[in-house]
């Protein structure tokens, strides 16, 4: 008996001891974001690649004058206002007060040099700022900004055009982006230095990035983080389980084949929301005799009404529900429905077979005709299922497809302008950056100028000159209502009249997020670390 | 005997450059390294710049001469898609991956020899017979379908080991990093280290198990047994030690493979070793980091080989005399 409560006592000392424990150290525990993606950070220099993921990880160090807030809208960051004296002169006042993390402080000087550096050698940001601008400083917190062409759309971009700090720069030979062939490891791209709300702690190229709250911000945080670790998992399934097992918090992301398991599971949901990128389907116009194909001599996708069959013969919807699960939202233009405000008027060509067929048998092709298709398999979501998905339904009007599914970094560079366009038909995918619908007509719908870059992802170089004319005509008119009329006149023509291209949809976007994680998501799936909360 | 030697170097640095031009002449259908290195909208004018810098509008004789003269002189160049100097990628990752197939080559010996051994001294009992069944599917299923069973299990369905990526590591000396001295760091090793060794200990328990019925039935075993030795001693004194120089050959010469095997289990667990390295790099078509990672893994099969057909000379006197007569 005194045995039997001599061990209780002590069971219930440990019991108490391990109660303590917890209590003691969640007291002092930093609240740590663990953040898993696909891909890996090729590099902490921001102005390194135009890259998404690059670019919105970079920003939690690198801010811009402009930034977005969840619904996309502009907002002053490291400029408080500006105003467009004429539409060639834009004039930023900056924000005072601001330091760098390393203590320098913020002015006019840090953002001439940064509009320099941005359209220098080894920059992939150079469409940034217009080549031929002038930024001139007009005192230590006013900036102008002289244009040659008006811009509307000047400051569109300009959250991920990050501000460097020109004396750490200059101290650390990192006045330019690494250039490809440069010999020495570049500083800027293993160390950061920005005004942003977190602090790089470390880089391991391909490993492991860590960064540390800025508790010097000039904003007021709305964020409990107190570190941030990334980790690339290229694995989709060990990604998932990390999330499972409550390694990370964060991850993006969740194959569609995971969603029910990650739902079904009780810590962790699927954050799911529509993207801004349009996936679509594009016919080679340009060529006389079309390649990869049985037709000789000429080029069935010069024929407006072949073009209209394949765009009949597609049943975008089931796409979205058997092959997306759901996943997408069929799209009517080449641009997602939040980023035009005039989307709703227009609505798909209905999906009918026999009307395709019929069109087929008028444009000379009552067998239909043989052609390849080209598609990547590891850029989009379902990319290659949705090309398969393609090829049954053309079978049924009586196209048949050859398939030419490949990794991106072959199919990429066959379609590009330095493979030669070589496509005759093909699934690509298109975020205007400048989220709006000028960047989609100057480079997917316009006609292709290799001087301009204007058209320069015009794969089938689809041509309509009264089409780039309402481009270049919305690009001087600066209310926005009256530009989105003309943009809708554009849209009009170039794909229903002239159906240029064959618009998909809109896929959702899919991040794995712990319950006790708080993120807020952007449709154009930017990552940004101040905006979120742990419990 | 120096002859040998010499011939067989000769012989290996014609390995070398064959794999150095055959690595040279598949990069070519990787794909487009500029493609993977500028954003989208980059225009066509800037990516051809681009390609001049890089050399790459050149002939590709030139292109393959170059590539070989720096190779020649350990000089990989950048990497395209980090922009960092690709020896010290290389270098970063090193550990990782070396750890990783040691504590795999040490757990596949100190598994597969006794189990090995047991299934041949114990042949006709069910745990031989489970055995037998057991390295059957180390065999034949696919690394990766065992590294994502094992996460499920420790890691999803038990949380007792973590499902990527090394742990804690601690730095010795300038380059080296560990994961053996920390508890999350050998938690972290735990599924990897099994995952890689799982073919090579079925792989050996079967070799063993093999050679010992062989030796079981030499004359020398029955004389020992004749001598009146003791089973213990016939079977781990004469038997077990006779049967251990061919397994120890391939023990040697599988060192090479485990490291190149360990690609997969390395992307499964997301370890970060130049496994994983390799495979990033091929989907970015990062010419300089597969080249070194080829040529490397290719010397390292090339020395492995060398020793062993030293190691061979020096053991066998038959060959020596060989050698000496040619």
């Amino acid at each position: 008996m005194r045995l039997r409560s001599a061990r209780s006592l002590v069971l219930t000392l440990i019991g108490a001891v391990a109660l303590l424990i917890p209590a003691l150290t969640q007291a002092a525990e930093p609240k740590i974001l663990r953040f898993a993606f696909q891909g890996e950070l090729k590099s902490v220099d921001p102005y390194q690649i135009n890259e998404s993921f690059s670019l919105s990880v970079n920003g939690a160090v690198y801010e811009g004058l402009v930034r977005r807030g969840p619904d996309m809208k502009l907002e002053p960051c490291l400029a408080t206002s500006w105003e467009v004296l004429d539409p060639l002169h834009w004039r930023f006042h900056l924000r005072k007060g601001v330091k760098f993390h390393e203590g320098q402080d913020f002015t006019a000087d840090d953002v001439v040099f940064s509009a320099q550096r941005v359209r220098g050698p080894g920059s992939d940001l150079k469409g940034r700022i217009p080549a031929d601008a002038e930024i001139v400083k007009v005192d230590d917190h006013t900036v102008d900004f002289l244009l040659k062409r008006p811009d509307p759309f000047l400051i569109n971009e300009w959250e991920t055009w990050g501000i460097f700090s020109k004396s750490w720069a200059e101290a650390h030979g990192a006045t330019e982006a690494t250039a490809m062939n440069a010999t020495t490891p570049p500083y800027a791209g293993l160390h950061a230095n920005g005004t942003g709300p977190f602090i790089l702690v470390s880089h391991e190229p391909g490993v492991k990035t860590v960064w540390k709250r800025n508790p010097n911000w000039w904003d007021k945080s709305k964020s409990n983080i107190d570190e941030v670790v990334f980790t690339p998992i290229p694995n989709a399934a060990t990604r998932v389980a990390a999330l499972l097992s409550g390694e990370v918090d964060w991850i993006d992301p969740v194959p569609l084949n995971d969603q029910a398991r990650v739902n079904a599971n009780p810590g962790t949901g699927v954050l799911a929301g529509p993207e801004v990128r349009t996936i679509f389907l594009g016919m080679d116009q340009s060529r006389d005799e079309l390649g990869h194909s049985s037709v000789k001599g000429k080029n069935p996708f010069k024929d407006v009404r072949v073009r209209k069959a394949f765009y009949e013969a597609i049943n975008e919807d089931a796409i979205a529900k058997k092959v997306m699960r759901g996943q997408a939202t069929p799209s009517a233009l080449m641009i997602a429905p939040s980023l035009f405000s005039l989307s709703k008027d227009f609505h798909r060509l209905p999906f009918d077979p026999a009307s395709s067929k019929k069109l087929l048998a008028e444009a000379g092709y009552p067998d239909g005709f043989e052609v390849q298709m080209d598609c990547p398999n590891d850029r989009y979501v379902n990319d290659e299922q949705i090309c398969q998905a393609v090829v049954g339904m053309l079978a049924r009007v009586g196209v048949k497809i050859d398939l030419n599914a490949e990794p991106k970094s072959k199919f990429f560079a066959a379609i590009s302008a330095a493979g030669g366009f070589d496509s005759s038909f093909y699934l690509l995918g298109w975020t205007p950056s400048t989220l709006e619908s000028f960047n989609v007509f100057q480079y997917i719908m316009g006609c292709r100028d290799p001087k301009t870059n204007w058209g320069g992802n015009n794969v089938g170089d689809y041509c309509n000159p009264k089409v780039d004319a309402l481009a270049r005509e919305a690009l001087q008119e600066p209310d926005e209502e009256k530009r989105d009329e003309i943009f809708a006149k554009a849209w009009k023509i170039s794909l229903f009249d002239d159906v240029g291209y064959i618009p998909l949809h809109q896929q959702a976007l899919a991040w794995g997020v712990s319950k006790h994680t708080h993120v807020i998501q952007r449709p154009d799936n930017y990552y940004i670390f101040a905006w979120v909360n742990k419990d | 005997m120096i002859a040998f030697i010499l011939r067989r170097l000769v012989a290996s640095v014609g390995v070398l450059i064959a794999v150095g031009l055959i690595a040279f002449v598949m990069f070519r259908y990787v794909g487009d390294p500029v493609n993977q290195m500028v954003g989208i909208e980059t225009s066509a004018q800037e990516r051809a710049e681009l390609r001049h810098q890089l050399g790459l509008d050149q002939p590709v004789i030139v292109q393959a001469a170059r590539f070989l003269l720096n190779a020649a002189r350990f000089d990989f160049g950048v990497s395209y898609q980090f922009k960092q100097p690709v020896a010290d990628l290389i270098g970063a990752r090193m550990p990782a991956t070396l750890e990783l197939a040691l504590v795999a080559s040490i757990l596949s010996l100190a598994a597969g020899v006794p189990m090995g051994v047991y299934a041949a001294l114990r042949r006709d009992s069910a745990l031989a017979s489970l055995l037998q069944a057991l390295s059957l599917i180390g065999i034949s299923l696919p690394t990766f379908l065992i590294g994502i069973l094992l996460i499920y299990l420790f890691a999803v369905v038990l949380r007792w080991l973590p499902s990527f990526g090394r742990g804690d590591v601690v730095r010795i000396g300038s380059w080296w990093t560990t994961g053996l001295l920390t508890v999350s760091g050998l938690k972290s090793l735990i599924m990897p280290s099994i995952t890689l060794a799982l073919f090579q200990m079925t792989l050996i328990m079967r070799l063993v198990r093999a050679e010992m019925l062989e030796v079981m039935r030499s004359d020398y075993i029955r004389f020992a047994r004749a001598r009146g030795l003791s089973e213990r001693t016939v079977h781990f004194r004469h038997a077990l030690k006779n049967t251990l120089v061919p397994v120890i050959t391939v023990v040697g010469l599988q060192l090479g493979s485990i490291v190149a095997f360990s690609i997969i289990t390395e992307t499964v667990f997301a370890w970060p070793g130049m496994g994983q390295l390799f495979l990033q790099s091929i989907q970015n078509a990062d010419i300089p980091i597969m080249a070194a990672y080829l040529l490397m893994i290719a010397t390292l099969f090339v020395i492995i080989n060398l020793v062993t057909d030293l190691i061979y000379v020096a053991v066998d006197p038959r060959l020596r005399v060989h050698i000496n007569r040619a």
